[in-house]
C-alpha cells in the first residue's frame, strides 16, 4: 500500500492503496465517486472513462502510480457548478439521449474533449472521436444527436470550457 | 377547508379497513396489497407521509402538494419507470414535471413485477389508468363537498380541481385531508379520460432519471454500497455443471487485502447457485487481483469434451434428413407437395449461440444476518430472484428484502438471479454484508445464452410462382430435466422453442415443421424477443430466396403470402402463442407502409440494395425497409433503415418508443453482424468486447426512420417486437447489393466482397 494525493475534480483527494490499482477503483471504492463506470476492465468499452489534465483517459488501465499531479476530472466534475450543467449534459437531457445510462458518463467524457478541441463536429469527427465507447444499448443516433446540438448550445453560451 | 385535526395513523387505519370492504376488484386487491405491505416492512410510510392520501398502492399526495407515484416494474433501459408512471398522471391530471417518481420496491403487493416479455405496457395500461383515474376522482369529490357544489360541475388540470362557474380552484395537496376521509370507489366505476384530451400520454417525454444519469448521481447495481461491506469475486468451473475439488484458498488468504476465501458447494442447477470459489476482499481491485493468483482443481464432470464445432456437424447429420425429430406440424402432405412442385428451394441456416454482453456486469449486494438477508440488485424480476435465494438457501420468503437497483441493460439478462443467489450465499457464509462483481469475462463466460440453433429448410413453388410447400428439420439444443410423466425428458431451454403456428405456417397448404435437439449443459436464458430473434432472420431470409427463385418483387411476394390464409381448420399441430395470432391485414399493414416510406422500388448500382422485412412478437407488428452499401472488398455499410411499427392506437412515450426502435435495429444489426458464443472443451471462450464485438458509432447506421402506425389495437409493448425483422432486412439488402446470401450469422464470418 502507498500513500497518494491526487486532485480530482479540483479538490485534493488521499488515498492509500496498492500503486498498480486502476484510477477506476480508487475513484469507485475509496473516493465514492461512483459515476465513473466499470465495463470491461480492459480498455475495450469507454464506460471509465475520466480525464487527465483533459485528455479522456480509461480508469480502467490506469494505475494509480501513473496519476501523480494531473488534473482528474470525472462525470461529477464535469459540469462548472451543479446549477450550470455542461451543454453535453443538458442536450443528453433535452435529447433524451440515455437508455440504461450505464455508458453515458463515458460517453459525454469522450465528447466533452471533442467538443473542446472541435467545437463544432462533423459526423465522421463523432463517428472518429467516439468509437472507443461502447452503447450496448445502442444509443448511437442521439449520442450523435446529442453532441451536435450540444455543439449548438456551447456556441449560443460561448464555447465549451 | 377545516384543519387536518384527526389522527393520521388512526384515520389511515380506518381507511384500509373501510376500503377493503367495499373496494371493487382491482383496488380491493390494491388495498390487501397495502396492509400486506405494511406487515412486510415494505412501503411502511414514514412519519413524514402518515398524513398523505394514499388511494392506492401506487399514488401518494402529501398536504404540501407532493405527488408520488410508484414506478414498480424493474428500469433496464426501456423506459417503464418512466412510461408508467406517465399513464397514473395522465389520468391523475398531475404537471409531470411536479411528480416525483417512488422506484425500486419489491412487493408482491404490487403484483406481477418481472420486467420482461415486453407485457409491461399492455398488463398495465389499463389499471393504470383506473388507479390515477380513482385518486382525481376523489380529490374531485372532497373539492365538491368542501365547496358544497356538485363534483359534477368541477374539472382539474395541472394538479389544480376547479369550479368554474364560482371560480374556486384548490391544489391537490390542500384537498388531503378530506380526499382521505372518502370512501375509494371502484375501479370499474370510474370515469377514464377520452384519449383524444391526453395532454402526457403520447408526447415525449424524457427517462426521469436523465439528470441524474448524465451528472454521474445515478446509482446502478455495482454502485450500492452500505458500511463494512466487504467487495466478492466468485469463480465457477469454466466448464458448465463442474464442481471444485480444491483451491490453494491458504495462498490466497495471504494476498493484500483478502479477508476471507473458500468454496461454495453449491447445486447442480445450471442456472441457479453453483459451486465455486469466493473471494472476499476490502476492494474490488482487491478481490480481482487475488483472483488472478488463485488455483483451482476443477471436476470438470462429464461435458469438458463439448464444442461448438461438434455440436454443429452433428446438426448437419441430424437435418439433413427430414425424419427422427419431433413434429411440430403437418398441414396437408408437404412431401407430395415438394414431389410435384415446378422449383425446389433448399436452404440451411445458422445461428449461434450468445452473450447478452451487459455492458453493467452481473453483480449483487447481499447483507445477511441470521435467517434474514436485504438485497440490492440490478435484477429485472425480484421476485424470482428472492424465490432462488429462499429455495437454494433455506431463507423465509418473507425475511427477504429486495431494493432493485436501476440495471446498466439487460437484453433478457437478470430475470435469472444466479448472481443474486450467489452473492446472499456468500454473504450468508461469510456473515458480512458482501458486494458481488463478476469480471467481463466471467460475465461472458457465465451467461445463460441465447441458445443456437439450424434450421434444414426446403420449399416448393408452383408454375406460377406461389409457394405452395415448405419443409423445416430446426434442430437446436436441449437439456434434460422432470417431465410430466416423472421421468426426465430432453427439453429446448428459453427461446429454444419453434412455434407450431409460426410464419409461414398458416399460409402455407402443405407444411411441416420438425424439431430435434441435441443435449448439452450449456446454461440458456430469455435474451430480447427469445425464439423470435433467431427464427425471425431464417423464416423472412428464406422467404426473400424464394420471391428471389420465383422472380418476384419481394414485397409482392409477401403480401400475396399474407394474402392467402390456410383455414384454420386445416391445421394440425399448431400451437398458440406468437404467429398464432398473426392478423395478415396488420402485417400486410405494415410491410406496405414501410415500403412505402421508404420508397421501395428503386433501382441501385451494383454494390448497393434494398432490403425488406417483416416479423410480428409480443404483440407488435414491424416491418423494415434496409438500404445498405457494400464494398468491392466487402465493406458493409448500412446506409438507411425505415421502421414501420404498430403497436396498436397508443404510444405512451414517444420518445421512449423511438428509443426502443431505434436501439432495437442497432443491436439487431450488432448481433447479426459481429455476435458469436463459442464453445470449447466444454467452456464458452470468448471473454471480453475485443474477441466478442459489438456494433460502434462508425458502424451505425446513418439514416434511422421510425413510423408508428397507429392501429386500432389495444397498446402493446416495444422492448421486443422491433429487434427481430431488422437483420433479414438487412441482409436482404445485402444480397440485392452482392448477390450474396447470408444464411450462417454473424455475417463477418462471411466474405461479402464482389466484382
Amino acid at each position: 500500500m502507498s500513500q497518494y494525493t491526487l486532485n480530482v475534480n479540483g479538490q485534493s483527494r488521499s488515498v492509500d492503496v496498492a500503486p498498480e490499482t486502476p484510477l477506476l477503483w480508487v475513484l469507485r471504492d475509496s473516493l465514492d465517486l461512483v459515476g465513473t463506470k466499470f465495463g470491461c476492465g480492459i480498455g475495450q468499452c469507454g464506460a471509465c472513462t475520466v480525464h487527465l489534465n483533459g485528455t479522456p483517459t480509461r480508469g480502467c488501465i490506469t494505475p494509480i502510480s501513473a496519476v501523480g499531479s494531473q488534473r482528474v476530472t470525472t462525470i461529477e466534475g464535469l459540469a462548472a457548478n451543479p446549477a450550470q450543467l455542461h451543454p453535453l449534459q443538458q442536450a443528453w437531457i433535452e435529447q433524451d439521449v440515455p437508455q440504461c445510462g450505464y455508458c453515458q458518463a463515458g460517453q459525454i467524457m469522450t465528447a466533452a474533449a471533442l467538443l473542446r478541441d472541435k467545437p463544432q463536429p462533423t459526423d465522421a469527427d463523432i463517428d472518429s472521436a467516439m468509437a472507443g465507447n461502447l452503447c450496448r444499448c445502442a444509443t448511437y443516433v442521439r449520442i450523435r444527436s446529442g453532441i451536435h446540438r450540444a455543439a449548438e448550445l456551447a456556441a449560443a453560451n460561448g464555447g465549451a470550457r | 377547508m377545516r384543519a387536518a385535526t384527526l389522527n393520521p395513523t388512526l384515520d389511515r387505519r380506518s381507511f384500509l379497513r373501510f376500503s377493503a370492504l367495499t373496494g371493487g376488484g382491482l383496488l380491493l386487491g390494491c388495498y390487501l396489497g397495502r396492509a400486506g405491505a405494511f406487515a412486510a416492512g415494505v412501503g411502511q410510510p414514514t412519519a413524514g407521509t402518515l398524513g398523505d392520501f394514499a388511494p392506492n398502492l401506487f399514488i401518494r399526495i402529501s398536504p404540501a402538494g407532493v405527488v408520488t407515484i410508484v414506478a414498480h416494474k424493474p428500469e433496464v433501459g426501456q423506459g417503464i419507470s418512466t412510461s408508467l408512471p406517465m399513464i397514473v398522471a395522465e389520468e391523475l391530471d398531475v404537471d409531470w414535471s411536479a411528480v416525483k417518481i417512488d422506484a425500486g420496491k419489491y412487493d408482491p403487493a404490487y403484483g406481477n413485477q418481472r420486467s420482461g416479455g415486453s407485457n409491461s405496457t399492455p398488463t398495465n395500461y389499463d389499471r393504470l389508468r383506473q388507479m390515477g383515474a380513482t385518486a382525481r376522482m376523489m380529490l374531485v369529490e372532497a373539492a365538491a363537498q368542501t365547496w358544497g357544489v356538485p363534483a359534477a360541475d368541477c374539472t382539474t388540470a395541472a394538479g389544480f380541481v376547479i369550479h368554474a362557474a364560482s371560480n374556486r380552484r384548490a391544489g391537490y395537496g390542500a384537498l388531503v385531508a378530506k380526499a382521505i376521509t372518502l370512501p375509494v370507489p371502484s375501479a370499474n366505476t370510474v370515469a377514464l379520460k377520452d384519449p383524444a384530451n391526453f395532454k402526457l400520454i403520447g408526447t415525449r417525454v424524457g427517462g426521469y432519471q436523465n439528470e441524474q444519469i448524465v451528472t454521474g448521481k445515478a446509482l446502478f447495481g455495482l454502485d450500492q454500497k452500505i458500511p463494512g461491506m466487504l467487495y466478492a469475486v466468485y469463480e465457477k468451473c469454466p466448464v458448465f455443471g463442474g464442481k471444485v475439488a480444491g483451491a490453494n484458498l491458504e495462498t490466497i488468504r495471504t494476498l493484500p487485502g483478502v479477508k476471507q476465501a473458500f468454496l461454495l458447494e453449491g447445486t447442480t442447477d445450471l442456472l441457479g447457485l453453483m459451486p465455486g470459489v469466493a473471494i472476499l476482499a476490502d476492494s474490488t481491485w482487491a478481490a480481482f487481483s487475488a483472483r488472478n493468483q488463485l488455483e483451482v482443481q476443477w471436476d470438470e464432470g462429464p461435458r469438458a469434451n463439448d464444442s461448438s464445432a461438434e455440436f454443429d456437424r452433428r446438426a448437419t447429420e441430424i437435418g439433413s434428413k427430414m425424419e427422427g425429430g419431433a413434429v411440430l406440424r403437418d398441414n396437408g402432405d408437404a412431401t407430395a407437395a415438394l414431389a410435384g412442385a415446378a422449383k425446389i428451394i433448399e436452404a440451411a441456416y445458422s445461428y449461434p449461440f450468445l452473450s447478452h454482453t451487459t455492458l453493467e456486469p452481473q453483480n449483487t449486494l447481499a447483507h445477511v444476518q441470521g435467517d434474514r438477508v436485504e438485497i440490492w440488485s440490478p435484477t429485472r424480476s425480484p421476485g424470482d430472484g428472492a424465490s432462488l435465494v429462499s429455495r437454494t438457501l433455506g431463507i423465509p420468503m418473507a425475511n427477504i428484502k429486495v431494493n432493485v437497483a436501476r440495471s446498466g441493460g439487460a437484453f433478457g439478462r437478470r430475470a435469472d438471479a444466479d448472481f443474486m443467489v450467489e452473492a446472499v450465499a456468500i454473504s450468508q457464509k461469510a456473515g458480512m454484508p458482501v458486494k458481488l462483481t463478476w469480471t467481463r469475462a466471467q460475465d461472458m463466460q457465465h451467461d445463460h445464452y441465447r441458445q443456437g440453433g439450424h434450421h434444414f429448410l426446403k420449399a416448393g413453388l408452383d408454375a406460377s410462382g406461389k409457394l405452395i410447400a415448405w419443409q423445416n428439420h430446426f434442430v437446436t439444443y436441449g437439456r434434460m430435466s422432470p417431465g410430466r410423466g416423472g421421468g426426465a425428458t430432453l427439453n429446448p431451454g428459453s427461446g429454444g422453442g419453434l412455434d407450431g403456428d409460426q410464419v409461414p405456417a398458416t399460409f402455407v397448404p402443405n407444411y411441416r415443421a420438425m424439431q430435434s435437439l441435441m443435449e448439452c449443459a450449456i446454461p440458456v436464458g430469455p435474451w430480447r424477443a427469445p425464439g423470435n430473434n433467431s427464427s425471425g432472420y431464417v423464416v423472412q431470409s428464406f422467404i426473400d430466396e424464394l420471391a428471389v427463385a420465383a422472380g418476384a418483387d419481394p414485397l409482392r411476394f409477401q403480401l400475396d403470402l399474407f394474402n392467402a390464409p390456410v383455414p384454420a381448420s386445416a391445421g394440425r399441430g399448431g400451437r398458440g402463442g406468437g404467429g398464432g395470432g398473426l392478423s395478415a391485414v396488420r402485417a400486410r399493414a405494415i410491410l406496405q407502409l414501410a415500403a412505402e416510406k421508404a420508397g421501395w422500388g428503386k433501382i441501385f448500382p451494383k454494390g448497393q440494395g434494398a432490403g425488406i422485412a417483416f416479423h410480428s412478437c409480443f404483440g407488435g407488428y414491424v416491418s423494415y425497409v434496409a438500404e445498405v452499401t457494400v464494398s468491392r472488398a466487402g465493406e458493409l455499410k448500412v446506409d438507411r433503415v425505415v421502421a414501420a411499427v404498430d403497436i396498436g392506437r397508443q404510444i405512451v412515450n414517444l420518445s421512449g418508443a423511438e428509443a426502443q426502435v431505434q436501439g432495437s435495429i442497432m443491436d439487431a444489426l450488432s448481433t447479426a453482424w459481429y455476435q458469436e458464443a463459442i464453445l470449447e472443451k466444454g467452456s464458452m471462450v470468448k471473454s471480453n468486447f475485443a474477441d466478442y464485438p459489438l456494433l460502434r458509432m462508425p458502424q451505425a447506421p446513418a439514416k434511422i426512420e421510425v413510423h408508428f402506425l397507429r392501429s386500432d389495437n389495444n397498446p402493446t409493448g416495444l422492448g421486443e417486437p422491433p429487434f427481430p425483422a431488422l437483420a433479414p432486412a438487412v441482409a436482404n439488402a445485402i444480397f440485392a447489393a452482392t448477390g450474396k446470401r447470408l444464411r450462417q450469422l454473424p455475417w463477418s464470418k462471411t466474405d461479402l466482397s464482389w466484382s
